[in-house]
């Protein structure tokens, strides 16, 4: 059992995905415990797998056991098991939230649909992780992506669509990637990210090479949206369910900069990225125009799922910048704010999603300082992520663009210090205007409601127990990890760095 | 010069096709002929792998006589072929999807018309 942990979380959840619309043929409310059991499941494996690989090296699983070239290989090793490790805690307190919050915003008859179409999405996730083949990934990633469709669509009106406009661009990428993996086999004649890698050490570069390694960051830059392929992001983000929007956010976007860090960094090689074609550059530069957009962007919107959306393209700039940087300052800070941006982001779409439930919307300029009191506890959450987003010193937010600051500083690229410094301001900007909003009284109110200051508005209540733990273990955890990041880059992520760095 | 276009048809071919399906994509208002345009763009893709493995003078790879020693130049390369398989499957399915997605915006809109789908969501939020 223990032997054969690194293929566990994916195919947990895809026969929990399976199994899930087979047993709610009888008992409806199963469907949410059995996806509770297999993301704790599947969370408890990806730790063992962590510490496997930390204490052991990398682990090579073989599929039905058969020899690499030749057959499907997962590799565990401390890159895989941290990333997994990440979505997997990620999507198990998200998975919480989903109970009460799927039952109010989606009608019942979807509900075993959609923690279905969860567990198959996260079943795609952890795939791609662990995948050690490149068609392998392929067919992860459009697992991943096509559940990922189905889930936007639950949403409201405009759900569908988003979803489709999502739908035309992501196949596209998934196109682009599969063109890419064509071109790397005719070149090496296979499929297997290892073997492939040794093949290439003894290949001098060709056009066809060139031509995989471009399809490739194409596709795969459609799935992370990077800048000037995120188009299909505000959308879908904002007309998700909130629960959607919060597993999404976090999860969707990382495992597009995952398979670029491990395509390019780990089987291409530092060589082929930076003096064959400038692959690193370009993605460096895009991303340093995507923070910028981003978060300007984010300043003009006056919803704050659309708001958190952009702000999530300016954040995947910001993994996207630490890889192209070519420098392990640059690399641990990208790997940091995978974790970072998914714990923040997810708790921030939570709260996002609490203010929908009790309030019935989450727009900017109709919040008011009666959430202080009424939604003390959502509110205090909202701050702690928002200051993680700008980077204040204890939460996690500061600690991966310090490293990323520091990767700037090692190469010389003072713009995009400049780039990393302004947009922290800029994140300020977006974000107070929210926390003022609901702690500081407005000019027009105070006199008002002056005489009923201290009475709480009736019907807004803090939200039920079961929304909140969620959101406040990921707010407390924004600043566990804090206090444990220099703990987390020695031991994990400075194992996690490619050769040649 | 004309050898190379000649000597790489099947490859110009798929290029025409990956192109019409990106043009339809694209260009076109129609949404149900954008899906046309996804399933042309990913018929494109399988028509590449399938061209690279076939060979001349070669046949189906199936070992008749497994004592012989095996000559890989006399077999066309199988594994594109049953990759493509897989492919063809994902294919399907994202037309599934998209034809889902595309009834659930004619039920809310009634209409598939991308201009005018716009024109009716910009209305609906004015109100």
């Amino acid at each position: 059992m223990l032997s054969n942990s690194p293929a566990l979380p994916p195919l947990i959840y895809l026969l929990t995905g399976i199994f899930i619309p087979l047993a709610a043929w009888k008992w409806k409310k199963l469907s949410f415990w059995l996806a509770l059991g297999a993301t704790s499941a599947a969370t408890f494996f990806s730790f063992f797998n962590l510490s496997q690989a930390l204490s052991q090296g990398s682990v090579s699983y073989r599929f039905g056991g058969w020899i690499p070239p030749i057959g499907i290989e997962y590799v565990l090793d401390p890159l895989s098991g941290f990333v997994t490790s990440v979505i997997n805690f990620i999507a198990f307190v998200v998975i919480i939230y989903a109970y009460r919050s799927v039952a109010q915003e989606i009608r019942e008859f979807r509900w075993t649909p959609f923690y279905a179409l969860v567990m198959l999405f996260l079943s795609g996730a952890n795939g791609i992780i662990m995948t050690g083949d490149f068609f392998n990934l392929y067919v992860f990633l459009e697992i991943g992506s096509l559940s990922l469709y189905g889930l936007i669509a639950l949403g409201d009106k405009k759900s569908p669509v988003a979803a489709f406009r999502y739908l035309i661009m992501g196949t596209v990428g998934g196109g682009f990637y599969l063109l890419g993996v064509g071109f790397t086999y005719l070149v090496t004649g296979s499929l297997n990210m290892g073997d492939v890698h040794h093949i290439l050490f003894n290949l001098s570069p060709s056009p066809p090479l060139i031509v995989a390694m471009t399809l490739m960051l194409i596709g795969l830059g459609i799935k992370m949206a990077v800048f000037p392929l995120h188009g299909w992001l505000p959308d879908a983000y904002t007309h998700a369910p909130s629960a959607v929007s919060a597993i999404m956010a976090p999860i969707g976007t990382k495992i597009g900069a995952y398979a670029i860090a491990r395509i390019f960094f780990f089987i291409f090689g530092v060589k082929l990225i930076t003096q064959v074609i400038p692959a690193a550059q370009v993605l460096s530069w895009l991303s340093a125009i995507g923070i910028v957009y981003g978060s300007i962007m984010a300043m003009a919107q006056n919803e704050i799922k659309r708001m958190l959306a952009y702000s999530s393209i300016a954040q995947v700039g910001y993994i996207g910048l630490g890889l192209g940087l070519v420098s392990p300052y640059g690399f641990i800070g990208a790997l940091l704010h995978i974790l970072n941006h998914g714990l923040m982001k997810a708790c921030l779409f939570l709260v996002a999603g609490n203010f929908r439930l009790k309030l019935g919307h989450s727009r900017i300029d109709r919040l008011d300082d009666s959430l202080r009191q009424s939604m003390p506890w959502s509110s205090a959450a909202f701050t702690v992520a928002a200051l993680a987003m700008i980077g204040v010193p204890p939460t996690v937010g500061f600690f991966s663009k310090w490293y990323l600051a520091l990767g700037t500083i090692e190469t010389k690229n003072w713009l995009f210090l400049a780039v990393i410094l302004i947009s922290s301001l800029l994140n300020a900007v977006y974000f107070f205007r929210v926390i003022e909003r609901m702690y500081f009284p407005s000019q027009k109110l105070t006199k008002a409601s002056k005489n009923s200051f201290n009475e709480p508005k009736m019907g807004k209540r803090e939200v039920s127990f079961s929304l909140l733990l969620p959101t406040l273990i990921l707010a407390l955890a924004l600043v566990v990890v804090g206090f444990l990041n220099t703990w987390i880059v020695k031991t994990i992520l400075m194992k996690a760095l490619p050769a040649g760095l | 010069m004309i050898e190379f276009f000649l000597g790489h048809y099947a490859y110009w071919f798929v290029l025409i096709l990956l192109v019409i399906g990106l043009y339809g994509m694209i260009i076109k208002h129609n949404l149900v002929k954008k899906v046309i345009g996804l399933s042309i763009f990913q018929v494109a893709i399988i028509l590449f792998f399938i061209a690279s493995s076939t060979k001349w003078e070669a046949t189906v790879p199936v070992l008749a006589n497994h004592h012989e020693k095996i000559q890989a130049a006399a077999y066309i390369n199988p594994l594109p072929h049953t990759l493509m398989l897989t492919a063809i499957v994902v294919g399907v399915a994202t037309s599934g999807v998209s034809f889902a997605l595309l009834i659930l915006t004619y039920r809310r809109y009634k209409t598939l018309n991308e201009t005018e789908l716009l024109k009716r969501m910009s209305e609906e939020d004015a109100e």
